[in-house]
């Protein structure tokens, strides 16, 4: 890594602006890892400025239309790895239209001619196609590790073409996408001399896959320490793989459908005895009873343990945590029930991460799930928790306060109510006071998720306390224009904010007129904002985006969806027709 | 939420019937394509089969979450809620059409010459051996054990089951986990 040829200057030393070799600055930089680091470093003065420019290898682009491809690669010449975001996190839920934008190409095309050794393409909520991973494979020759999140647009035809093309691929992890998937035949394009691969996770495809092309590709993939397989391979499949892959590190277990003859059930377990690194497990959909214990002898060193898609019931669940003492994250869904959260809470004493999800999330006439009881539970057990998703059905302050109490730590809290607007189910209060105790107990807390009945009272108190919050999301709640403000005026780390059927109106969207330009972004969907309200906002902040999308049928001056984001290129030019610009209008 | 409705029937379907009885008995006359009406059955009405099963009152509550008639109102879904990931919401429809879970695998078990129905709920037996215990402990009788070769030695009593296609079949013959994943994927077929 040579010198950059801009900063060679010829001062003598008594005048350089900085005391050592522009070499060594950026030799020193290089070491920065974390972007934030990074970005406060390059406003220290010119030379920091460019010497950290030099030195980045990794991008980091949490909204793809806030800056353009070639800026980026202006600015930063030496870019081995890109993490691009794209669309807002509503998208997830259906809520923004197909056909909004965020599409990778752009990106690729000003990268094959500024980066094309790029080796690293993380990409979370972005319109991929097939033929942007064609040509991602074709002309990135040292390309290695692909991550789609929650994309669309492309088919397991694009996966062929990675996996025929990419030579020096070392990971390829493919998690809940909008993916046509056409069939498993990709996975055997990957070449027979092919060796490379480190990291493999198609657990949500759902197409068959060639197992014996599988299992040659992990024979001879000598260096694979993640693996997580589909639905399509059975137990027997599974035995198959980890005796060629005894040093996983995470695993994801396929269907895990028991039916192994006694033999093929012995072969099974000893194969999971020979599992000595695995630090992280998922998958079993089919998983039941007589079959877990086979899992035990790997559960000692487990740290993530991810049974999110895994129908078990309490007494399972209890049984294979007491083999998991080091458990550090558990995902489960709630099927497992308050009494399976007890196990957790008597299980698990390192715990920091528990994510609950409902199994039957539409069902109003369900009587099972977890309750407030459940939390408390682990609350009383896991006072190292820190971060919490909570689908449930009822809930308390009084319950939310204890919970805060044993778990000061919280840096995220969120919890879903799963019916919008309901009190505490006692004393059929709003639950205002759960989200005041969240705010005032929790300093250390960066992401909040509200929910249940709540009034502007709920916002007074996350504007007083909620000092180091960034991220906040709110549904069906708050009662007029100041709960909102009180959110914008009183929260100085805020950077995202998502607001769905709440009573906020233009008062509200206009407060935060000198707020949006330090935020990322701001979503507004089913308030009262109206369409001049969204005018006056591009009109008085023209660096900040403004774009609505209407709904069908909706009154003309209603701003049914309204996504506001700072950008330094201005207003975007590949809204589809349902996204109206209101900026530089 | 029409949907969730169908659901709401899938599980009202679930509970079919188990009859023991003597040796070469004659067919009982089959039924409807509801396989939990029985007519030919001096079958109690639900309320005293519940009071006189020995199930704790979860199990009435669960039996009736089954047999329920009517599904719930239909209430309009609201788009994107809860948030959950569309992969994730797919993945639970096709849970849903493929097994029963809470609400146990209840079959109606109708002995000759008893009384009264019973009721039990598969998912608590692992294992041939134990639903034959279970029901020799509940109708006081002995059932005798199985080979592939002769059914049922010893004893004046086989087990029997409905399948799908309608015909008598003697409990045991396919393998126990096989019948219970077919079960919960095929809701008008029986299992055992």
């Amino acid at each position: 890594m040579g010198p950059n040829p801009k900063m060679r200057k010829e001062f003598p030393d008594s005048t350089r602006s900085s005391p050592f070799p522009d070499e060594v600055l950026e030799r020193v930089l290089s070491l920065l890892k974390s972007h934030k680091d990074r970005s406060a470093v390059s406003l220290v003065c010119k030379d920091w400025y460019n010497a950290e420019s030099w030195s980045r290898a990794h991008v980091f682009i949490g909204n793809c239309y806030s800056v353009s491809p070639e800026i980026v690669a202006r600015r930063f010449p030496r870019v081995k790895s890109v993490t691009l975001k794209g669309k807002p996190r509503f998208s997830d839920f259906n809520l923004v239209p197909e056909n909004w934008g965020a599409d990778v190409h752009p990106w690729l095309a000003v990268f094959v001619a500024k980066y094309p050794f790029l080796e690293e393409l993380r990409l979370k909520r972005m319109a991929v196609s097939d033929e942007s991973l064609e040509f991602l494979a074709l002309n990135f020759p040292n390309f290695k590790v692909l991550s789609l999140l929650s994309c669309d647009g492309f088919s397991t035809d694009g996966l062929a073409a990675i996996a025929t093309h990419c030579k020096n691929l070392t990971q390829l992890d493919i998690q809940e996408n909008g993916i046509d998937d056409k069939s498993g035949s990709w996975l055997s394009c990957f070449p027979e001399n092919f060796t490379s691969l480190e990291v493999l996770n198609f657990a949500n495809l759902n197409t068959d896959v060639n197992f014996d092309a599988l299992e040659r590709l992990v024979s001879r993939c000598k260096s694979l320490n993640v693996l997580k397989a589909n639905k399509s391979i059975s137990l027997e499949h599974l035995q198959r793989l980890l005796v060629c892959a005894p040093q996983l590190i995470e695993l994801g277990t396929g269907s895990f459908m028991p039916e192994l003859t006694a033999r093929q059930y012995a072969e099974l377990e000893n194969s999971f005895i020979q599992l000595k690194n695995l630090n992280t497990l998922s998958g079993l959909w089919e998983a039941s009873a007589p079959y877990l214990p086979v899992l035990y002898p790997a559960c000692t060193n487990l740290t993530f343990l991810n049974l999110s898609y895994a129908f078990l019931q309490s007494l399972e669940l209890e049984s294979l945590l007491c083999h998991c003492p080091h458990l550090q994250r558990l995902w489960v869904l709630d099927t497992v029930g308050d009494k399976g959260l007890e196990a957790v809470g008597s299980n698990c004493p390192l715990l920091e991460e528990l994510r609950v999800f409902p199994a039957d999330p539409f069902d109003e006439e369900v009587i099972h799930g977890v309750t407030e009881a459940g939390f408390l539970a682990v609350s009383y057990g896991c006072r190292r928790l820190h971060y919490v998703l909570y689908f449930c059905r009822q809930m308390t302050n009084a319950a939310v306060a204890t919970i805060v109490q044993n778990c000061p730590d919280f840096t995220h809290f969120r919890l879903c109510i799963m019916n919008p607007g309901q009190p505490d189910y006692l004393t059929n209060e709003p639950m205002d006071e759960a989200f005041g105790a969240v705010v005032r107990t929790c300093t250390k807390l960066q992401r909040l998720s509200v929910s249940g009945l709540l009034t502007d009272l709920t916002f007074e108190y996350i504007g007083q306390y909620a000092k180091n919050l960034e991220t906040l999301s709110v549904a069906f709640a708050g009662s007029s224009d100041r709960g909102m403000q009180c959110m914008l005026e009183g929260c100085p780390k805020l950077r995202k904010l998502e607001i769905r059927d709440c009573p906020f109106g233009n008062a509200a969207l206009l407060s935060g007129l000198e707020k949006y330009e330090s935020m990322r972004s701001l979503w507004m969907s089913a308030c009262n904002v109206t369409m001049s309200g969204c005018r006056l906002l591009a009109r008085e902040m023209p660096r900040l985006n403004v774009e609505v999308m209407k709904d069908d049928g909706s009154d003309e001056s209603q701003a049914d969806k309204v996504y506001v984001y700072r950008s330094v290129v201005g207003p975007r030019r590949d809204a589809p027709p349902c996204v109206l610009n209101l900026s530089g209008l | 939420m029409q949907r969730s409705m169908a659901y709401e029937r899938h599980l009202n379907l679930e509970a079919t019937e188990l009859r023991l009885g003597l040796p070469g008995s004659d067919e009982p006359e089959k039924t409807s394509t509801t396989p939990r009406v029985r007519s030919n059955k001096r079958a109690s009405p639900e309320i005293s089969e519940e009071s006189r099963s020995k199930g704790s009152s979860s199990l009435s509550s669960k039996v009736e979450n089954c047999e329920g008639d009517s599904a719930p109102p239909a209430k309009e879904q609201i788009v994107g809620w809860p948030p959950i990931r569309s992969y994730r919401k797919n993945c639970l429809q096709i849970r849903k059409n493929d097994r029963v879970y809470g609400a146990g695998m209840y079959v109606k078990v109708s002995v000759d010459g008893a009384p009264y129905l019973r009721k039990i709920d598969l998912k608590v037996y692992k294992s041939y051996p134990e639903l034959l215990k279970a029901l020799e402990d509940m109708f006081k009788l002995t059932i005798g054990e199985y080979s592939e070769k002769e059914g049922y030695n010893g004893s004046d009593f086989a087990p029997t089951y409905e399948d799908k296609d309608g015909d008598w079949m003697l409990v045991g013959d396919v393998p126990w986990k096989r019948l219970r994943i077919m079960k919960g994927s095929e809701a008008r077929g029986f299992g055992c």
